[in-house]
């Protein structure tokens, strides 16, 4: 519903709020590359006199977090260690749901269905207590491996959900012909479906590294120490330094924590997009 | 087919439906049960009723965490709502540079809470941020909300609506777009001005857009936890509490893990109340199916 020959006005007003959307981002990039003494002297809005990225390299390698001073790059490596595995599990756990769901159902299997989706609701805060006794007794605490199991667990409902709508989407007919060729359960799922489903894929796999990626509840319950991801030692870092206040190195820390799911989200913007409505709208 | 084919398909899901009977389900239960004792550091299964709801709902910190939760709920919720809507709305007139401004308008959905709370908490630094730059403008102006208990809130609900706002424009943008253009035409005809279109025809269609917004808005908001640590450590002093916090608190650095229990329980009721309306619809619209 175009408004006639109000476009100066229409364009004013979305780069207003252009610029308070883009503000932050703006404020951290050039507070990442000021020296202290413009950061003590000037406004926040200022842009940089020189380009100082000494701040950049603290951030990643000598500034100091609880008692280790080795920046964020070993918890940076954490999270990448965590997300890999977290991330391709739960999206080969999610496709072969939905595809039983969708293809498969059973007595009952609708409401098993529901219920997956049901515990989507359930606030996680609500499980860390039992999770983290559960881990106790597994001998996982505050290992990688239990932190990717807890992701896995609580990563079920969404990945379950995204593939199973689309996967009832399938024409019957296509599935009914595979079958009648001889192809069993995992043929069908291989050979027809997940080739299919490659967008599905990459919906899921992209909302699960947003997801697992900036994690922090689940991080900061169920790790320690040299063991953290990312979140929680830019938290720690911001948080808990002593001394001097090294706002430069805070921002850059915060950029570097930011960048992955940004690099992502600016690749593949419209499957993020995706990820995020088939979440809220279909759920 | 075979036995084993039959079985195949309740084999490959066993698993998921296991780890969410148990994670889920299972340990909800375990929560509600250990509210119920008086487990300390270490769960300790024996009978006490309620001693640890009364004693949380006779608590100063998880009052002021409730009190908080309701008013950050509210004005999060409204607040990005309209800031979405009016959004999609701009957007729905196709200026040029459409898909540059979708994007930026929701990039801080794919930043982590955490570099959110970072960013904005330098930002309303009451020495540093944007005070500094008022006062260097000549602005008398004071932005100390970080450090003020009645209006601390306020600052996490900013930080909050950055983040969410790009989330209820996409909603709203796509449901817009889905909208009959004969629908567009026909008000227009009408010689209504463009801004009655929106308000009378096209936004009250969105009506279901404008329901799972706000669930998920509002189921969001009560969990909220990422945020408020990053930005204020609940602080100053307990001002900024909310109930996942408080939580935490109790649960894990207060060694009181039935009063953690009993708020959990809380937050559980919080959340139920905000999905009960969408449970509903989707009850009556099997039913509607069945018929």
């Amino acid at each position: 519903m175009p408004v006639d020959g109000k476009k100066p006005a229409l364009l004013a007003v979305l780069a207003a709020f252009a610029a308070l959307f883009a503000l932050p981002l703006y404020v951290m990039v050039a507070t990442s590359l000021k020296g202290p003494d413009e950061i003590l002297g000037g406004g926040i809005f200022a842009w940089p006199h020189g380009l100082d990225f000494s701040a950049w390299a603290r951030a990643w390698g000598t500034a100091c977090i609880g008692v280790s001073c080795e920046g964020l790059a070993p918890y940076f490596a954490n999270s990448l260690r965590l997300v890999l595995p977290a991330v391709v599990g739960s999206t080969m756990i999610g496709a072969v749901n939905g595809y039983v769901f969708a293809l498969w159902r059973f007595r009952g299997s609708e409401t098993l269905f529901r219920l997956f989706l049901l515990g989507a609701f359930v606030p996680l805060p609500v499980v860390v207590l039992p999770m983290a006794r559960l881990l106790g007794e597994l001998e996982l605490v505050q290992t990688v491996s239990g932190l990717v199991l807890v992701h896995l667990v609580y990563g079920i409902a969404f990945t379950t959900l995204f593939f199973r709508n689309f996967f009832v989407t399938v024409p019957q007919d296509l599935a009914r012909a595979a079958a009648l060729d001889g192809a069993g359960f995992f043929a069908l799922f291989f050979r027809v479906l997940l080739p299919l489903a490659l967008p599905t894929v990459m919906v899921t796999l992209i909302w699960q590294f947003t997801a697992i990626w900036n994690d922090f509840l689940f991080g900061a319950v169920f790790s320690a120490g040299a063991g953290q991801p990312v979140t929680v030692a830019l938290n720690n870092l911001v948080n808990t330094s002593t001394g001097v206040k090294d706002h430069a190195a805070d921002m850059a820390a915060a950029l570097i924590v930011g960048l992955p799911p940004l690099v992502v989200y600016a690749l593949a913007g419209k499957r993020f997009m995706q990820g995020m409505m088939d979440g809220a709208v279909k759920a | 087919m075979g036995r084993l084919s039959r079985l195949l398909p309740k084999l490959a899901l066993a698993p998921s439906a296991a780890a969410v009977l148990v994670c889920v389900y299972g340990f909800s239960l375990w929560t509600a049960g250990i509210s119920l004792t008086p487990s300390t550091l270490l769960p300790r299964y024996e009978w006490n009723g309620l001693t640890a709801h009364a004693a949380l709902w006779a608590n100063p910190r998880w009052l002021t965490a409730v009190e908080n939760l309701a008013v950050f709920a509210a004005l999060f919720v409204v607040l990005a709502l309209a800031a979405g809507v009016v959004l999609a709305v701009l957007l729905d007139q196709k200026p040029p540079g459409l898909a540059f401004f979708r994007t930026l308008f929701l990039y801080p959905m794919a930043l982590s809470l955490i570099v959110t709370g970072v960013a904005w908490k330098w930002i309303l630094n009451p020495q540093l941020g944007l005070e500094r730059s008022f006062a260097l403008w000549g602005l008398d102006v004071h932005v100390d909300w970080l450090t003020r208990p009645d209006r601390v809130v306020y600052a996490i609900v900013l930080a909050a609506v950055w983040q969410s706002a790009g989330f209820v424009m996409a909603l709203f943008f796509a449901g817009l777009r889905s909208l009959p253009l004969e629908v567009r035409h026909a008000a227009r005809l009408d010689g209504a001005s463009a801004f009655a279109v929106y308000r009378r025809v096209l936004l009250p269609q969105l009506w279901p857009v404008l329901f799972s917004s706000v669930i998920v808005l509002a189921h969001n908001a009560a969990k909220t936890f990422d945020l408020v640590v990053a930005m204020t450590s609940g602080g100053p002093g307990y001002s900024s509490e909310l109930p996942a916090t408080f939580l935490f608190v109790y649960s894990f650095q207060r060694n009181q893990l039935a009063v953690g229990a009993a708020s959990a329980c809380a937050l559980f009721a919080a959340c139920a109340l905000t999905v009960l309306p969408y449970l509903k619809a989707q009850a009556r619209q099997e039913g509607a199916h069945a018929r």
